[in-house]
């Protein structure tokens, strides 16, 4: 069809006046607005549908339509009412006519039935949209609400372990109350019960005295008296002695405190003493060394510290007068403890500065620096030589010359000439000690000898006594010649029984003790066995009783 | 050293006179009396019953026997063999006597202590002392025996009775604050008193001679308290051993606390040294087998031991004790100071084969010894600080800080020793068994 569009504009009055002579007919009045609205909005196609049809291809436009309505499965066809006559059939194009219309209601209706479906969809997509983006919002309101409340989870987690761990502690606490208590309960009731147990004797004694009533009187029986152990007479207990007592009590006291209080003063002294000697050694240290690369305030202040502590040590003469007074106790302490903090602030620079200078290890200036060291190193250590060298030097030749000034015996003299008089001495003590240790021996010797002789004769004194005594009273009885002649052989007998028994008891202790010793390891070195002990002698001589 | 032979005693009574010269020992109803050096028997006396309790007094002049059954104390005399003396308290019955430190007066606490009765022999006159209360040691004679203090209860309040032994004058009696006093000790210079309560409360009260309270001292509550104290020799410590396992010690300047040492099971101190007893046992071989060796010994089944020093650290074993009963076995139970107060030996009692050594001076551990049972009685030379002790078995063990050495008993048939004391000389040692003694001579260079 788009050729007869181009053909179109010809014509278009003609046509126009005839397609709406046409569309006036067969209109109907329901649909007359719809109608002139898509003909108003389709003005142009109307003025080429105009120029479709014109007197002339008539029956070329029949045919058009037919194979058009034929398309669209239409069955009537339009017929020309007579060949090359402008009119039609009117009846099948009526029909024609409303059969395209029916379709077109219908396809109009679909149409508006999409369109309300498009509206109902359009809404309920909105409606959606809606909702999504309300449901979005709470989904991101819960979580934000689960994860505040997985907070607070977590905080009464926490809350509850350490409450956990405070019921432990109190738990713990509690038992080792109750273990105390218990080990207290059991320790009461081990002394009630001892208590009750002591009771109960008690009464039983106390019925069987009751019972009994013989009472054994307390009492002492001494063969005689004792003298007091200090040898002095015992006294009367008077209001004097009881005050003595007293006054003897406080004096000891009193000597107790004065002694412990020497000894604190002289530790006293001592730690002040070392103290100050610290004092004046960290003054020593900081004062005249210091190579002070910082400005002129620090060297002022340093020195004013000098100053200060040349004044504190002045003070010290004076702190040493009255040590016990609390001020000059304070004054040295704070004296101590400011030159303390400024031997710790030295150090502590020092120690900074020894960093400073390992962080600058990389720089050449550090290479120039330890070669400077190392040239010093080096001149020192050879100083050190050449005065070696020069100091042996020096022996040698004072050695040299006192060498040759005299020869090898005056020398050896000379050596020996120092420890002569030592050795005199020494000789001398000897000779003295030997002295006297053969004087020692012989007296004790004689002693020995004097002890037996006596011993010897007051056993023979003895002897005599008991024989005589023995005569006198056998003098008495007729029997006297027979007992004369046997009582001096048993005198004679008594006495020679009497030597051996004086010798045996001075060599029994030696075998005594051998017999001690030998089954076990080696023996003490004791007394020699052929001079008694003293204890013999003593035994002897009757001042210790004798061994039964 | 050197060991003389094996005597009988009776009741682990047996005690060197003060001057050292004599050896008393009792034997049954038998007063033996030795010469120490020879062991020869000097005097033998004869009592009436079998001997609860034997001391010497003072001057060594005069022994006395008392027989708690029968209520008699018997006294003899050094000098007169012939000279005796019989005390009876009669129906009152006795607990306890000694000699005051004059050594002529004799003090017995009568059964239930219901009085102490001083008897004088010089005078036979009798005094009375009322109310003793009865504690683990309730009575202390000043070092020099001028005073005498004596703890006392009544109306449910302990007091202290300070007496001058002269003439018995009560010279100070004062109210303590102590619950239920368990003890007193003078210290060595005869100034000061110290007196603790019982166990179930920790506190220390020191008092000075004429009865003021000095200082007070606590160290915890309610826990079990104090266990033993003891004073240094030089008066300037005093250690206190507690149920906790801790020794504290104070000072006398200012009585507090300076130090405390603690009885740890696992030692990690690299400057103590700790010796651990080793034994072994010798091994026989055939041809000492002869009927001779079978016959000396049980010296052939005697284990040998020697000590080993071990590395830090080192476990000690513990026992826990009975938690139900009374006076469990922990807590420091025995205190010693060395006579020059430089060290201190310790024992724990859940640790009881272990003694443990402090240096005073730097405040520190210095030894441990373990041993393989446990220590029965140790004991520091009185002139040296050396330390012996024993552990029940046959074996002596020294220590000085030179070292640590394990003697072997030489005794026929096997001494255990279950307790030792030393000659105030410091030269020889008396080792009690059961049933037996043995004296044992240090050799006179320093060992």
């Amino acid at each position: 069809m788009g050729e007869w569009w181009t053909t179109g504009p010809i014509g278009t009055s003609v046509g126009n006046y005839e397609i709406s002579n046409i569309s006036h007919v067969t209109m109907s009045p329901s649909r007359q607005n719809n109608l002139a609205s898509m003909y108003s909005s389709l003005p142009l196609s109307y003025n080429v549908l105009g120029a479709f049809c014109t007197e002339d291809n008539i029956p070329q436009c029949v045919s058009y339509i037919n194979q058009e309505l034929d398309a669209l499965g239409l069955s009537t066809c339009i017929e020309a009412s007579t060949p090359r006559a402008a009119g039609l059939n009117s009846v099948p194009a009526l029909n024609a006519m409303y059969e395209l219309m029916q379709i077109h209601r219908r396809h109009m209706s679909s149409l508006e039935e999409l369109e309300r479906e498009q509206l109902k969809k359009s809404s309920t997509l909105d409606h959606v949209q809606m909702n999504n983006s309300r449901l979005k919002d709470q989904l991101e309101l819960s979580m934000r609400e689960k994860s505040g409340l997985h907070e607070t989870e977590r905080q009464l987690q926490l809350k509850i372990k350490t409450l956990q761990s405070c019921l432990k502690t109190e738990k713990d606490e509690v038992q080792k109350l109750q273990s105390i208590i218990a080990s207290r309960a059991s320790q009461y009731s081990h002394d009630a019960k001892r208590k009750e147990r002591e009771a109960a004797k008690l009464k039983e004694r106390l019925s069987q005295l009751l019972v009994d009533r013989k009472d054994k009187k307390l009492a002492i029986d001494v063969l005689n008296c004792l003298g007091r152990s200090d040898g002095k007479r015992s006294h009367w207990r008077t209001a004097k002695a009881t005050v003595g007592h007293e006054g003897e009590m406080y004096k000891s006291l009193l000597n107790d405190y004065e002694a412990s209080q020497r000894t604190l003063v002289l530790e006293n002294a001592e730690l002040k003493k070392v103290l100050q000697q610290m004092k004046k050694e960290m003054i020593h240290i900081l004062s005249p060394r210091k190579p002070s690369p910082r400005g002129a305030t620090a060297d002022d202040s340093q020195e004013q510290a000098n100053s200060d502590g040349e004044e504190k040590a002045g003070d010290c003469s004076r702190e040493t007068l009255d040590q016990s007074c609390e001020h000059a106790r304070e004054q040295l302490a704070n004296s101590i403890r400011q030159q303390w903090r400024k031997l710790r602030n030295h150090m502590e620079k020092l120690d900074s500065q020894a960093s400073l200078v390992q962080t600058q290890l990389e720089c050449n200036q550090e290479l120039i620096l330890r070669e400077t060291h190392e040239d010093e190193m080096e001149r020192m250590r050879r100083e050190v030589q050449q005065c070696k060298e020069f100091i042996h030097a020096q022996q040698q030749l004072l050695q040299q010359q006192l060498n040759t000034s005299f020869d090898d015996e005056t020398a050896a003299l000379l050596n020996d000439c120092y420890t002569l008089e030592e050795k005199e001495r020494l000789k001398e003590e000897w000779r003295l000690f030997e002295e006297q240790k053969i004087n020692f021996e012989r007296e004790r010797k004689n002693f020995t000898e004097a002890a037996i002789r006596l011993g010897r004769e007051k056993k023979a004194f003895e002897e005599d006594r008991a024989s005589w005594l023995k005569n006198q009273f056998l003098n008495m009885t007729p029997f006297t010649d027979r007992r004369r002649c046997s009582s001096s052989d048993g005198q004679s007998a008594l006495s020679i029984k009497s030597e051996p028994e004086m010798r045996m008891s001075s060599t029994k202790t030696p075998l005594v003790k051998s017999s001690t010793y030998t089954p076990f390891s080696t023996p003490k070195p004791s007394l020699s066995a052929t001079v008694p002990s003293t204890t013999e002698l003593y035994r002897s001589l009757r001042l210790m009783p004798d061994s039964r | 050293m050197n060991f003389s032979e094996v005597f009988k005693q009776s009741n682990q009574l047996c005690k060197v006179s003060p001057d050292g010269k004599y050896l008393a020992t009792c034997v049954q109803y038998r007063l033996v009396v030795r010469d120490v050096s020879t062991l020869q028997i000097l005097q033998l006396y004869t009592c009436l019953d079998q001997i609860s309790h034997m001391d010497w007094s003072s001057d060594s002049l005069f022994i006395l026997c008392a027989m708690y059954k029968r209520g008699l104390v018997q006294v003899w005399s050094m000098e007169q063999p012939d000279w005796h003396c019989k005390i009876d308290e009669g129906s009152i019955g006795l607990v306890s006597s000694r000699w005051s430190p004059d050594g002529r007066h004799i003090l017995n606490t009568t059964e239930f202590h219901l009085r102490v009765t001083v008897w004088s022999l010089c005078t036979k006159a009798v005094s009375y002392i009322k109310y003793p209360k009865v504690c683990q040691k309730g009575a202390d004679f000043s070092r020099d025996g001028c005073y005498m203090a004596l703890a006392e209860r009544r109306d449910c309040k302990d007091y202290v009775s300070v007496f001058v032994c002269d003439d018995w004058h009560l010279l100070r009696h004062f109210e303590t604050e102590t619950q239920d006093l368990s003890g007193l000790e003078w210290s060595p210079n005869g100034c000061v008193l110290a007196v603790w309560d019982s166990c179930l409360e920790y506190k220390v009260l020191l008092y000075s001679l004429d009865g003021r309270l000095l200082s007070a001292y606590s160290a915890y509550d309610w826990s079990l308290g104090v266990k033993s104290v003891t004073w240094s020799p030089s008066s300037q410590f005093l250690a206190i051993g507690s149920y906790d396992e801790k020794v504290r010690i104070l000072n006398h300047i200012t009585w507090k606390k300076i130090t405390q040492f603690e009885h740890v099971a696992s030692i990690n101190s690299t400057k103590a040294v700790v010796y651990k007893e080793v034994e072994k046992r010798t091994a026989v071989g055939s041809d000492d087998l002869s009927l001779h060796n079978i016959t000396i010994g049980t010296t052939l089944f005697n284990t040998q031991s020697k000590y080993e020093i071990c590395p830090p650290p080192v476990q000690i074993p513990v026992v826990k004790p009975d938690p139900d009963r009374a006076n469990p076995k922990i807590g420091v139970s025995t205190l010693a100071f060395s006579s020059d107060s430089r060290y201190l030996a310790t024992k724990n009692d859940n640790m009881a084969s272990v003694v443990w050594v402090w240096d005073m001076q730097k405040m520190s551990l210095v030894a441990v010894l373990q041993q393989t049972s446990a220590v029965r009685c140790f004991q520091w030379d009185p002139r040296r600080p050396r330390l012996a002790l024993c552990t029940g078995n046959t074996k002596l063990y020294l220590w000085s800080p030179a070292g640590c050495v394990s003697v072997q008993v030489p005794a026929e048939g096997g001494l255990q020793v279950q307790s030792l004391s030393w000659h105030c000389s410091g030269d020889s040692l008396i080792l009690l068994g059961k049933e037996q003694l043995c004296l044992c001579y240090m050799d006179q260079e320093d060992k």
